[in-house]
């Protein structure tokens, strides 16, 4: 959800043919099923994973051993594999379908902060040991210290699932869409235009690093979609809802497609009657679940610690200061089960936790990767993430949300006499040192005489990040995760994530209305 | 890569259709990316990488999928094409999907795009290093109040093949190169505004020099200190060169076939009226020399053609695809755009901010976003206040809203700078009464 500045604006189409699919959800069976058809996640073995990759751990110790020999004092090799599928329904058929295949191994070499990175989708000894040869460019003196004896790190299973995607054929999927498809058309006559996605994505991950630790996991993810078009009097409106996490294929019951098919066609009609509401500063009440890209634009990436190692964050100098009232305790958390963003280990080999950014209105901790845990002096906080092996680590969030409060929902409602409540999201953006951060509010309603009126839609919100976190004034009992896919992009690199928040106040915020 | 490629695509299509598939097209790309990070007078970050990979587009019996994979072992793309077609029969018929007509397809490929420069196989990585590492030591000489400034450099060696079943062949090789600075500064009223500047080039020597990069990212981060926001209300907007695309991605979203066949598209309806103020003329180039986007076919295989989609505020064609075309019945014109020619005025942008009563310039837009079907929309933005033709103030923590049917008839003015080191040649653009929300 931030943009850094884009290095890559300009390479033509067919260049990114391959970087840009990467986002893409995909569909298919394996076909990189070296290994034998594989186990229930949890019984996956280090083995399994080696022979996936068709390594050795001596061939591990090889590689690092390479990458150290100009001097590093670092080194960490990624193996990753990736089999994703999409299938979509538009006009009243299924009948598109993609599929991806990620394969490949990087290495990365670090001296001091600074870092050498390569990788190949070759996995042969000889490429690899290149790749290695090439990030260890990074020194250029001679072997310091060579790789200490690699063991098995053991990670907790945060994301237990029954029905892997790989073991489920496009003939199992197709019907859903159908279902959700006639159950839109059946609930509003208005509803013209009506598509149905469903992505699915099964990764295997084996990094290794210099330091002796060996980590796996199996990442499973999923997010199922749908977008209608309505239209009344000749005027047409367009919205949608979504469902996503880390699930396999049993997620999807009768409840979560009914689910998907009521919230879209509802969200899509209470358009018609959406006005804008007027420009300027107003009190803002935040929806609880997916209104939780407040916290991630407005504080979450401030906390990432390469920001701040650099100084270049808003909350560079806030640690241990008091930034919101004392109800206020924000979270970033990777161990949520079957959350989005949540990892059984991060992208780094180190434990994901749940990490404490404001606690009782205080700013606690950021979010640490291995370079900046080394330069803080403190303990890793699990969350060195990366897009893929294409790309080096950086600290990321994984699910960011704020804990229950005192207030309920009617009353924060009740308390503005003329405001906005914001319900549902389409994207946000962060300037990390200004601190102004926007979020787009795809929909939401008038608070007027403390009651919800009128819908609103398409506005946009603008604030600042340390100035709106201690204009938090009143914190719900409700606190909901959100429900949906969000990417979150930094650097070119974009994760999955999660967020989510109970009902809350903000006094004031400039909201993007009309006729002030 | 050059024969190999060519035997890979052909050999993948054959595969394909042994498989059973009626028609197949392919894309086997080759990249190298090298990419220097300067900061804090040593090398942040260096990384090399060659990758590959093939893409796949399939139709069998009118069912039709997409496939991609870097996995370029023989054996696993031949069990990847198998899987594809097997489950591509799955799929419900779709009538319209097969691949174009060859007579769409472009007629003379050899035309020279200059977009492949010859000098990149002679750089050395101490090249790179040095560019990097002078553009931030150009910055951190403008000014004390910089915390910190970070300085890049990167190039790229790409190749692409493109193969369809149904007679059509085509071959890219281009370079591009990038190099930028970014830098922070200390704002003493708290905050530690930043900005950028850089430059992306088809040509190593076009880059621009790094004293100028560095330079006017210093000025730009400095210009930023003392923001805050502002009254609501309606202003006269400046939009710098720099970052006026971000609104023409408002009109081209909605003027897809996807959109127009889907109807989420407010301008529906509109061919050959007036969308917008008669001062603007937009002009599809892919035939540009060194042109960022520039191409003899898109993505389709669609021959590429110079094109007016806007002529004088008259939208002119719809970007039709070839499948969307299929689905409306009428001929595609390529779905997407290479290069985007603004027909430009006669003003700088420092004659039309001496012009300017009261008024914004927007030097940067955050976040916000547009409803193609309604054409409402809201975006945050960063500039300055400009009184009696004198910039005042920098502004941030602002919204812009509006809707497109209204917006685009407020475009007055057209600058004469349109902004060199994009696929979009933009200029400065100047709306009368725009709305800003702000306190």
């Amino acid at each position: 959800m931030n943009k850094d500045i884009t290095r890559r604006r300009f390479i033509a189409s067919g260049a990114t043919g391959a970087a840009a699919a990467l986002g893409l959800p995909l569909m298919m069976q394996s076909t990189m099923e070296r290994a034998l058809a594989m186990p229930d996640n949890t019984n996956l073995t280090l083995a399994d994973y080696l022979n996936r990759f068709g390594i050795t751990e001596q061939m591990l110790n090889e590689i690092i051993a390479v990458g150290l020999s100009r001097g590093g004092d670092y080194c960490d090799v990624y193996f990753q594999h990736t089999i994703g599928n999409y299938v979509e329904l538009e006009d009243n058929a299924v009948n598109r379908a993609s599929t991806q295949v990620d394969l490949g191994m990087g290495v990365r070499v670090l001296l001091g902060d600074q870092t050498g990175y390569s990788f190949t989708e070759e996995l042969t000894l000889e490429a690899m040991k290149q790749a290695a040869k090439t990030a260890a460019n990074i020194a250029a003196s001679g072997l310091k210290a060579g790789p200490a004896q690699l063991k098995l790190h053991e990670t907790p299973n945060y994301y237990p699932i029954q029905k892997k995607w790989e073991d489920v054929a496009i003939d199992k999927k197709i019907p859903m869409l159908y279902t959700i498809n006639d159950n839109v058309f059946t609930l509003d006559k208005r509803i013209i235009k009506n598509n149905i996605y469903l992505s699915d994505e099964s990764t295997w991950i084996l990094l290794a690093t210099s330091t002796g630790r060996i980590a796996c996991d199996y990442r499973p993810l999923t997010r199922l979609g749908v977008s209608c078009t309505a239209e009344e009097n000749g005027r047409r409106e367009q919205n949608g809802y979504n469902l996503s996490g880390r699930y396999g294929y049993e997620f999807y019951g009768a409840d979560k497609l009914d689910l998907l098919a009521t919230e879209a066609v509802k969200r899509t009609v209470d358009l018609f009657a959406a006005v804008k509401p007027e420009a300027g500063e107003m009190p803002v009440v935040l929806g609880a679940g997916g209104s939780g890209i407040l916290l991630h634009e407005a504080i979450g990436h401030g906390m990432e610690a390469d920001y701040n190692r650099k100084k270049v964050s808003i909350f560079a100098d806030k640690i241990n200061k008091p930034v919101a009232e004392s109800f206020v305790n924000i979270i970033d958390d990777g161990t949520n089960p079957n959350v989005r963003g949540s990892l059984n280990v991060d992208d780094e080999g180190n434990d994901t936790q749940k990490t404490v950014l404001v606690e009782n209105g205080i700013l606690r901790s950021y979010l640490h990767d291995h370079l900046s845990s080394q330069y803080y002096n403190v303990a890793p906080t699990g969350s060195g993430r990366r897009e893929s092996f294409r790309y080096a680590p950086l600290p990321r969030m994984r699910n960011t949300y704020m804990q229950a409060g005192p207030h309920t929902r009617d009353e924060i409602i009740a308390s503005v006499k003329k405001g906005l409540y914001a319900q549902s999201f389409t994207n946000g953006q962060v300037m990390i040192g200004a601190g102004d951060f926007t979020f787009y509010v795809k929909s939401g309603y008038l608070i007027e005489d403390g009651k919800l009126t009128k819908p609103v839609k398409d506005v946009n919100i603008i604030g600042n990040g340390p100035n709106v976190l201690r204009d938090i004034v009143m914190v719900g009992n409700d606190f909901e995760m959100d429900k949906g896919g969000w990417v979150c992009g930094k650097q070119g690199q974009g994760v999955p994530v999660s967020l989510g928040l109970p009902t809350i106040k903000v006094s004031k915020i400039t909201v993007g209305g009309v006729n002030s | 890569m050059s024969k190999d490629g060519l035997n890979l695509a052909k050999w993948a299509i054959d595969k394909a259709l042994k498989c059973g598939a009626n028609q197949a097209a392919v894309a086997i790309s080759n990249q190298r990316d090298i990419e220097v990070d300067f900061r804090d007078r040593k090398m942040e970050k260096l990384q090399e990488s060659t990758q590959n990979s093939l893409a796949l587009r399939i139709f069998v019996d009118k069912k039709y999928s997409r496939h991609s994979t870097c996995d370029m072992r023989k054996e696993s793309l031949e069990k990847f094409i198998q899987d594809a077609v097997a489950m591509t029969r799955y799929l419900t018929p779709d009538e319209y999907r097969s691949l174009p007509d060859p007579k769409y397809y472009p007629q003379k490929t050899n035309i020279d795009l200059d977009i492949n420069d010859k000098k990149y196989s002679a750089i050395e990585t101490e090249d790179r290093v040095k560019i990097a590492a002078a553009i931030e030591q150009a910055a951190l000489a403008q000014s004390d109040k910089i915390i910190t400034a970070s300085a890049g450099y990167s190039d790229t060696h790409y190749q692409v093949f493109r193969m369809h079943s149904n007679g059509f062949a085509g071959q890219t090789e281009g370079t591009a190169f990038s190099s930028y600075a970014q830098v922070t500064v200390n704002d003493p009223n708290g905050g530690r505004p930043s900005d950028w500047e850089g430059g992306d080039t088809r040509y190593y020597n076009e880059l621009p020099p790094v004293e100028e990069i560095g330079k006017n990212a210093v000025q730009r981060a400095l210009s930023r200190i003392g923001q805050k926001k502002i009254a609501s209300g309606l202003y006269t907007m400046i939009v710098d060169n720099r970052v006026a695309a971000r609104l023409l991605s408002m009109l081209t979203s909605a003027i897809t076939g996807q959109a127009l066949q889907q109807k989420s598209t407010y301008l529906d309806g509109m061919l050959n009226k007036p969308i917008a103020a008669d001062k603007l003329t937009v002009i599809e180039d892919p035939f540009i020399k060194r042109g960022a986007s520039s191409r003899i076919y898109d993505g389709e295989g669609l021959a590429a053609r110079k094109r007016t989609i806007i002529e004088k505020g008259v939208l002119k064609e719809y970007l039709i695809d070839d499948y969307y075309g299929k689905k409306m019945g009428i001929a595609p014109n390529s779905g997407s755009l290479s290069n985007v020619v603004f027909e430009y005025g006669a003003e700088s942008q420092t004659s039309m901010i001496k012009s300017v009563k009261k008024g914004i310039i927007v030097n940067s837009f955050i976040g916000g976003n547009s409803n193609t079907t309604t054409g409402d929309f809201s975006f945050g933005i960063i500039g300055q206040l400009v009184e009696n033709g004198e910039i005042i103030m920098p502004v941030n923590e602002m919204n812009i809203s509006g809707n497109g049917k209204e917006f685009w008839q407020k475009l007055t003015v057209m600058g004469n700078d349109p902004y060199p080191y994009s696929s979009v040649k933009i200029p400065t653009l100047l709306f009368e009464d725009v709305q800003f929300s702000g306190i």
